[in-house]
């Protein structure tokens, strides 16, 4: 045995182990990575699951017209300003009998949702033949209630209730006049001051006039300006100063969009703040280098074949590209702009910049109405000090979450279905 | 006319030209015999009267739909009284918006002095003639385009050649766009910086420890004068990003390795699109778990062994930030380790290397520039992320390296300084455009030196 033969062996095992080591580190690094996206997913989802349920109570409620002051209940006016809380506390101080003083009631009061009273208003405006009735009714409970039943035993001590305001809903719990149903209002309402009335329909809105105004601008432009770097573009410093300009774009951070929409779309074109459409123009500009690259990357993908073949029946270069190229590039182009649309659909910081942030209660009808998106949202409920918006935050981004799922899914699919390999 | 309704109208217009110019060129064909003996088909005749009809229309419409509001303001300012005219740019926006109300309905008339109600009515009247002067135009455009396509058909006419030539010229205006966008940028950041240096030295901004951007609103308010020293700032988007990179830097680059040198078929199906779902997470989602799940859980580890957390502590930020940017550090160094040709490997394993060996002494050498690159576009990314921070880290400039403290970042303070009413020329708000200057520049030359090693890399195998 050689010199050289004798020292590898004395250092195999230890080189051996070094091996193990470093697979062991890979095998970590990797481990980390899909732990932190369990632990991300179960977080939200242990968060969120809550909101999309709420809890209701039941009371016998007397529609007395003294008491609501509404002697006709198809008057619009009257109907609208009736003391529906007033028959709220009724019912209330009926079903506690020995709760008195002012303090108690009030906070024997704070049980009910103030929406509770909207809902009394519709029904009755349904059915006037309600007034002067009594009917058991289920009615919304108030956030610190609903918190208070979906808690355990444990966290039920810190609760904001005070103690007779739990021994009150407990008494309720226990005799079964609390029930948990699907929280309709999370996807029936915009934003509200209170959480359990606050919905993420005007969010979800905003974010498809936002997203329609970002495909309608940025699928075609992008799609035209492939073709021209792809099929048209003649080889000079322009083409390669354009070629520069849409890589670095694809770079720049996302908020320095917000600053060019501040800056020149609403400060030098005037267009008003917060809406759907200036929310649109910003993230075309900031997805159209996505979907320019995919879109160069569908149309390189046609073999040269196709082309020539075009050209050799007489058709001119335009003909070729829009006729031939064109059709069998656009499923490429298609899961282009899906993705980039995911991308948009998720972004906060620029519309944070464009006044997207205001607390906007109305649904949005149209791109040119104040209004706000799911990721801003989810920020904004984030950002408050109730403790009930952080669920409803979860929920939203569980919805966020499904709609992006979706997305690209269906970008996958599409690409699976429609792109042909040559 | 409303805008919406002229498009309308003006669509309904360029169909009606489309199939005028149709039936003249086939019209024209008929009696030499068949559309063969035109020098394009019928479609080319009517696109191009089509085209005739819109974009002389489409321009004007363009034009005047940009500048008649500023026109029409210019005009109604002009009109009020002297005394009443503004002085400053503040002054002139609050009477400016003080007409826009009174004409809008939202301020009734007898609130105000008599001149401004007499503008309003006039910024009314304005925007009235300027709205039905713009449909007559339109519709004379229109129609004027269109008669000239019509008498311009004949059977020699290279129609096809026209359309072809400015459907090419209208894709390369799309690609222009992304010039456009970048010159928008610049300039918009460029010049509200320049009006914030004229208010505050760049040398306090570049070199001031100081950061409270809180400025006196009016006067003769007593109050701090408004530091802008940006040092803070920059130390704490440099300690939050590091943090990130130490998560990202180790961990994607061995998923990568791992991914492309060591893992099985089936692993590599299944790991690496999870890994890259974390690249998809939009940001808020980020931010979220980072303020509302990770920074408690910090602090109450660190509570647990004695420790003073901050309850925004930079730690959290950049611990999640980090494990925003793993798939980008994994993708980008799977990229270069594949590129590294395979004969490197044999050659290496045939001298009898193990496989960590080969990867550490000579793949990992090889890629070393492409994994730079790679590294320096995280760190771009890292410098430019928002909502993590926004939501995750403090607002309160501090000067420390502690990654315990609560620090402030650039895109943080540019967020802060926005959000909200504010006056569009204050010093605090110009700030933020510095800010953005500052880190448009930063994320630029970053990104630009790392495209540019990725590339002189990849010639060396190719």
């Amino acid at each position: 045995m050689s010199e050289t033969t004798e020292k590898v062996r004395k250092t195999l095992a230890r080189r051996y182990r070094a091996e193990k080591r470093f697979k062991a580190f890979g095998i970590g690094s990797i481990g980390i990575g899909l732990m932190a996206l369990v632990l991300l997913f179960t977080d939200i989802i242990g968060k969120g699951h809550s909101a999309f349920f709420e809890y209701e109570v039941q009371l016998p409620i007397t529609f007395d017209a003294e008491v609501l002051d509404v002697s006709d209940p198809r008057d619009e006016d009257e109907l609208n300003y009736g003391n529906y809380q007033g028959v709220i506390r009724d019912a209330l101080a009926e079903r506690f009998p020995t709760v008195e003083g002012r303090q108690d009631t009030r906070a024997l009061n704070q049980l009910v949702s103030t929406g509770a009273g909207y809902a009394l208003r519709d029904m009755l405006r349904e059915d006037p033949s309600l007034l002067g009735e009594t009917r058991t009714l289920w009615l919304l409970a108030d956030d610190d209630v609903d918190l208070f039943l979906k808690a355990s035993e444990k966290q039920r001590e810190d609760s904001r209730l005070n103690t007779k305001q739990q021994q009150w809903v407990a008494e309720l719990e226990a005799s079964g006049e609390t029930r948990m149903v699907f929280n309709q209002s999370l996807f029936s309402y915009g934003d509200s001051r209170e959480p359990e009335q606050a919905g993420i329909l005007g969010a979800i809105l905003g974010s498809l006039f936002t997203m329609i105004v970002t495909l309608v601008l940025s699928f075609p432009v992008g799609v035209a300006a492939a073709i021209y770097l792809e099929e048209f573009a003649p080889k000079n410093k322009f083409t390669d100063f354009i070629e520069v300009n849409i890589n670095n774009l694809a770079a720049v951070p996302s908020i320095i969009f917000g600053l060019l929409g501040l800056a020149v779309i609403i400060g030098l074109f005037g267009l008003p703040r917060s809406v759907p459409l200036v929310g649109g123009i910003v993230l075309t500009l900031m997805t159209l280098p996505t979907i320019i690259i995919s879109s160069r990357a569908a149309i390189k993908a046609v073999p040269p074949s196709i082309r020539q073949a075009a050209m050799g029946l007489g058709a001119s270069k335009m003909q070729v590209v829009l006729h031939h190229v064109l059709p069998l590039a656009l499923p490429g182009m298609l899961t282009g702009a899906i993705i980039g649309m995911a991308q948009a659909l998720g972004e906060t910081a620029p519309l944070l910049m464009i006044g997207m942030v205001a607390f906007i209660v109305d649904l949005p009808a149209g791109p040119l109405d104040a209004a706000t998106v799911l990721p801003v949202q989810i920020y904004l409920w984030a950002d408050s000090p109730e403790q009930s918006f952080e669920a409803l935050a979860s929920a939203a981004i569980m919805v966020l979450l499904a709609f992006l799922i979706t997305m690209n899914t269906l970008a996958v699919v599409l690409r699976k279905r429609l792109e042909r390999r040559w | 006319m409303q805008t919406g309704n002229l498009l309308l109208l003006l669509v309904v217009m360029v169909a009606g030209a489309y199939f005028v110019g149709l039936r003249r060129s086939y019209a024209l064909a008929r009696p030499l015999g068949g559309i063969r003996h035109l020098h394009s088909l019928p479609f080319y005749f009517a696109m191009r009267s089509a085209m005739w009809c819109a974009i002389p229309a489409l321009v004007v419409l363009g034009l005047w739909l940009a500048f008649d509001d500023s026109i029409i303001r210019q005009q109604v300012l002009a009109g009020l009284p002297a005394e009443l005219q503004p002085t400053d740019a503040s002054s002139y926006n609050l009477t400016l918006s003080k007409i826009q109300n009174v004409a809008s309905g939202a301020l009734p008339a007898n609130f105000v002095e008599a001149p401004i109600a007499a503008a309003a009515e006039n910024l009314q009247a304005l925007r009235q003639t300027s709205a039905m002067a713009l449909t007559v135009v339109i519709i004379v455009l229109c129609m004027f385009g269109g008669a000239w396509a019509w008498l311009k058909v004949s059977p020699q006419l290279r129609a096809r050649q026209q359309v072809e030539r400015v459907l090419q010229t209208l894709f390369m205006l799309c690609a222009t766009v992304a010039i456009l966008t970048t010159v928008g940028i610049v300039l918009s950041v460029l010049f509200e910086s320049i009006r914030f240096f004229g208010k505050v030295p760049v040398t306090d901004f570049l070199f001031g420890l100081q950061w409270s951007p809180q400025t006196a609103l009016r006067a003769d308010q007593v109050a701090s004068g408004g530091a802008f020293g940006a040092v803070p700032l920059f130390m704490g988007t440099m300690l939050i990003s590091a943090i990130a990179l130490l998560v990202a830097v180790p961990v994607g680059l061995m998923s990568a390795i791992y991914l492309a040198e060591y893992a099985s078929n089936r692993v590599r199906t299944v790991a690496k699109p999870a890994l890259e779902v974390l690249a998809g997470v939009p940001t808020v989602v980020y931010g979220f778990f980072a303020a509302l799940t990770v920074a408690p859980f910090i602090r109450g580890m660190g509570e647990s062994i004695g420790l003073d957390v901050a309850s925004e502590s930079a730690l959290a930020a950049g611990l999640v930030m980090g494990i925003m940017i793993i798939p980008f550090v994994s993708s980008l160094a799977d990229d270069v380790i594949t590129a590294v040709p395979q004969a490197m490997r044999d050659g290496s394993l045939g001298l009898g290397a193990t496989k960590s060996e080969t990867i550490k002494k000579v793949i990992f050498p090889a890629a070393l520039p492409g994994i730079m690159g790679g590294i320096l576009l995280a760190a771009s990314r890292a410098i430019g992320e928002t909502m993590i921070v926004v939501m995750a880290a403090g607002l309160a400039a501090n000067l420390t390296a502690n990654p315990l403290e609560a620090v402030t970042t650039i895109t943080v303070q540019i967020v802060t300084l926005l959000t909200g009413d504010q006056e569009f020329d204050s010093a605090k708000t110009l700030a933020a455009f510095a800010l953005g200057l500052m880190l448009f520049i930063t994320t630029l030359v970053m990104n630009i030196f790392a495209l540019h090693i990725v590339k002189k890399y990849r010639e060396q195998y190719d």
